[in-house]
């Protein structure tokens, strides 16, 4: 820290523009896998089809808002049954703390939508403008006919990934076919519109123009992860002990590093990895491959650059050799979240394979909470919501068990059985009647079973309640 | 995060002065798009605070220059979902009586429209849950007993014209004597028949007072109430020999009731409500559990 009175620093710093330099190596090729899937995954989706008879939508995934149905495959879940996405978040939280505590910013690195669209847009940029050199020389020319032509196409480009992002995202919540078509022929919902408009423009800007802006100011998560690293995690670390001190290899007493910059051309964030880890670095690896190319042509050992935890750093400055990677990986803790993660995936599964295709809620009335009828019997009225999860009317038989003796009736039917439309909620109306004198009117609590079967199949469902009855002194 | 040695220059970057364990606070400058988007939100509180609603003033806020207002579009929402019920409430009004718990659709309509307006209009007596006011003469609407009928037509013919109000000539009527007030039955007589009231809905009463009450049963009461005690829907008298009691079935309010009568009022509701309104209405009474 000087001490000399310096000129107060700017407020406010433009953004200094990255031109990432196109590189070849393990990490940019392993990128590019994992960019095709994840946007394969994203655009491909909504258009795969699953059969479920003729009253359910057959697309594979769907958010249903609108009849509060979610779609996915096989499962089908109903809003009552909310606790499965809960439970996925939960595992998403859980898969995050594991892949973070092991391997760092890894998410960041290479599977965050922020940095496979920022690629993708780079790919394109590069497609139009050349590599970083022609688009440095791009930058600072004056707008002439070629920088025109040559922004003009790449900003096109760059909406219709936006307007094929949107137009992705839209398909989840309706059929995807049907949608299209509405969607070319201006019969869409406004909401579709509005909506694939905003993720194409936010794409476009994210993508295009704020890049590592996001991740450095707007985005929690690095903030998070900084707290949930510790001295085992892998990130990207300059073995500045090899390097240093950096500069031409013909002069005596220095490093490996050569000054090319190389990695600090290559890096889409902007930072310069030799000046140790730092908030910026998403540990994509992009500085690994370039640094592994220079290290080879000037024929020195790879990975002067490379993954490296902070105990390995000690331990080579001393003259050690690293522990193995999985000693890094597979660790007590990183252990306990995979133990947690799993324990709830095995919930969640176990839940999915346990649950009825039918079910029922049970509100008992409870004003006035029992009603005494001319031959001084006690009746209680109870609300039932029954669901009829297939894809086929059913008939549900409603039941009714207990210690003392009451008698079962149903609201606008003389019988005991109600057909549920299929894939429906329906409200019923009970009424449990306990006779004048008998246990069930006389005691203030009585607990009861009411069942529920469908017809034709094994499955019931019961809910316990309680019937209230005349207590001594409540007339 | 570690302890690598920093390879900034000072020069480079203001520190704040601020130093913990050796680790410094640099002082870097904000980004130029983040203060851009602070001005923009600005702006945009400037220019909303034109366009809607915004300053208190004294009796209101200033109107706003796009006329934006949240009473005017719950009225027109209101209006929407009315023009949308158009349709129903007129299959409500044409459809029979008894035909309506048949047509799902209809039904549901009916349940939860009857439900805002039984909460609305017929609670304040009758109770949100329809259970009334035992011994105050709210009758309890849940119960399988009936004071003037229990079917759909009952039901909807009570709500329509109402009980013994001054203001619907059609409304329903009858008119108990004030036998003790007006010196019908004496004392003893009504001590008598008051025994024998109590006899046939099986309470507690003195058997020899109870037999010289059946004679006096049968002379006066009998006409409405008939012989057995099982009441006469026709004129709203209420059935005797049950469990259920309007004005309470104790001695002393059974006393009351013979000395002085009773003259429950009901509105007439066809000025009030629409007929789908009272339509829908009935069939959430007939849905409780009493209607028949």
């Amino acid at each position: 820290m000087s001490d000399q009175p310096t000129t107060p620093p700017s407020l406010y710093a433009a953004r200094e523009p990255v031109f990432p330099r196109r590189v070849k190596g393990a990490f940019r090729t392993m990128k590019w896998w994992i960019m095709g899937v994840a946007l394969g995954i994203y655009y491909i989706t909504p258009w795969l089809r699953w059969d479920r008879g003729p009253s359910l939508p057959d697309q594979a995934v769907l958010v249903d808002l609108a009849n509060r149905r979610f779609f996915f495959f096989m499962i089908e879940i109903w809003p009552h049954e909310f606790y499965f996405v809960a439970g996925l978040l939960i595992m998403a939280g859980l898969g995050l703390f594991l892949f973070t505590s092991a391997l760092g910013r890894v998410w960041c690195g290479y599977a965050c939508p922020q940095t496979v669209w920022t690629d993708l847009f780079i790919l394109v940029e590069r497609w139009v403008e050349g590599d970083r050199n022609a688009r440095l020389r791009l930058h600072h020319q004056a707008w002439n006919a070629e920088k025109i032509r040559k922004r003009a196409v790449k900003w096109t480009v760059w909406l219709l990934i936006g307007l094929a992002t949107g137009g992705a995202w839209v398909f989840y919540f309706t059929d995807a076919p049907t949608l299209l078509g509405d969607l070319v022929t201006g019969q869409a919902h406004p909401v579709a519109y509005i909506t694939m408009l905003i993720l194409t423009l936010t794409t476009f800007v994210f993508g295009g123009f704020a890049r590592e802006q996001i991740c450095i100011y707007a985005c929690p998560w690095p903030r998070i992860q900084a707290a949930m690293m510790d001295e085992d995690t892998l990130t990207i670390a300059y073995r500045d002990w090899r390097g240093e001190p950096r500069g031409k290899q013909t002069v005596e007493g220095n490093g490996d590093c050569i000054d090319c910059m190389a990695c600090v051309n290559v890096c889409p964030m902007g930072i310069d990895i030799r000046n140790g880890q730092q908030l910026a670095c998403i540990t994509c690896g992009l500085c690994i491959d370039a640094c592994n190319d220079v290290m080879d042509k000037i024929g020195k050992p790879r990975d002067l650059i490379g993954y490296l935890a902070l105990t390995d750093e000690t331990r080579e400055r001393n003259g050690q050799a690293a522990k193995s990677v999985w000693s890094h990986v597979f660790r007590l803790r990183t252990m306990l979240y995979t133990v947690l993660w799993s324990g709830v995936g095995v919930a969640l599964v176990v839940a999915l394979f346990l649950r009825s295709p039918i079910d029922m809620n049970v509100t008992p009335v409870r004003n006035p909470t029992f009603v005494t009828l001319s031959d001084g019997s006690i009746r209680n009225a109870y609300d039932l919501r029954l669901r009829n999860m297939h894809g086929a009317d059913a008939q549900f038989t409603i039941a009714v068990t207990s210690d003392a003796f009451v008698t079962l009736a149903l609201e606008g039917t003389e019988g005991l059985t109600v057909v549920v439309p299929a894939n429906e909620t329906m409200a019923q109306r009970i009424y449990l009647t306990a006779a004048p004198g008998t246990r069930a009117a006389v005691n203030d609590r009585t607990d009861v079973r009411i069942w529920i079967e469908e017809q034709g199949t094994t499955n019931r469902v019961h809910h316990d309640t309680i019937f209230n009855g005349k207590e001594a002194g409540n007339d | 995060m570690c302890a690598k040695p920093v390879k900034k220059q000072p020069q480079q970057v203001e520190t704040t002065g601020h130093q913990w364990d050796g680790i410094e606070e640099y002082n870097n400058p904000m980004p130029r798009w983040w203060v851009w988007t602070f001005y923009a939100t600005i702006v945009w509180g400037v220019a909303y605070s034109v366009a809607y609603p915004a300053w208190p003033l004294l009796r209101e806020a200033t109107p706003g220059l796009l006329g934006a207002s949240t009473r005017a579009d719950v009225a027109a929402e209101i209006a929407a979902v009315d023009a949308a019920n158009a349709a129903v409430k007129a299959q409500l009004v044409a459809a029979d009586l008894n035909a309506i718990g048949a047509d799902p659709g209809l039904a549901t309509f009916a349940e939860n429209a009857g439900a805002a307006i039984f909460r609305t209009n017929c609670a304040t007596c009758h109770g949100s849950g329809a259970a009334g006011f035992e011994g105050k003469g709210y009758p309890n609407l849940l119960d399988d007993d009936w004071l003037w009928g229990g079917t759909m037509e009952d039901i909807h013919l009570t709500i329509t014209h109402g009980i013994r109000n001054t203001t619907d000539p059609d409304a329903r009527y009858s008119e108990m004597p004030r036998f003790g007030a007006d010196e019908l039955l004496d004392e003893d007589q009504i001590g008598q028949v008051v025994e024998h009231v109590l006899a046939i809905s099986g309470q507690e009463h003195d058997a020899a007072l109870a037999a010289a009450g059946a004679t006096v049963f049968a002379e006066n009461c009998a006409s409405c109430h008939m012989d057995d005690g099982s009441g006469d829907r026709s004129l709203g008298a209420p059935k005797l020999s049950d469990a259920i009691w309007l004005y309470g079935g104790s001695r002393a309010a059974i006393t009351e009731t013979v000395v002085n009568a009773r003259f429950g009022v009901m509105p007439d509701w066809n000025e009030r409500l629409t007929e789908d309104e009272i339509r829908a209405v009935s069939f959430y009474v007939h849905g409780r559990g009493g209607g028949e």
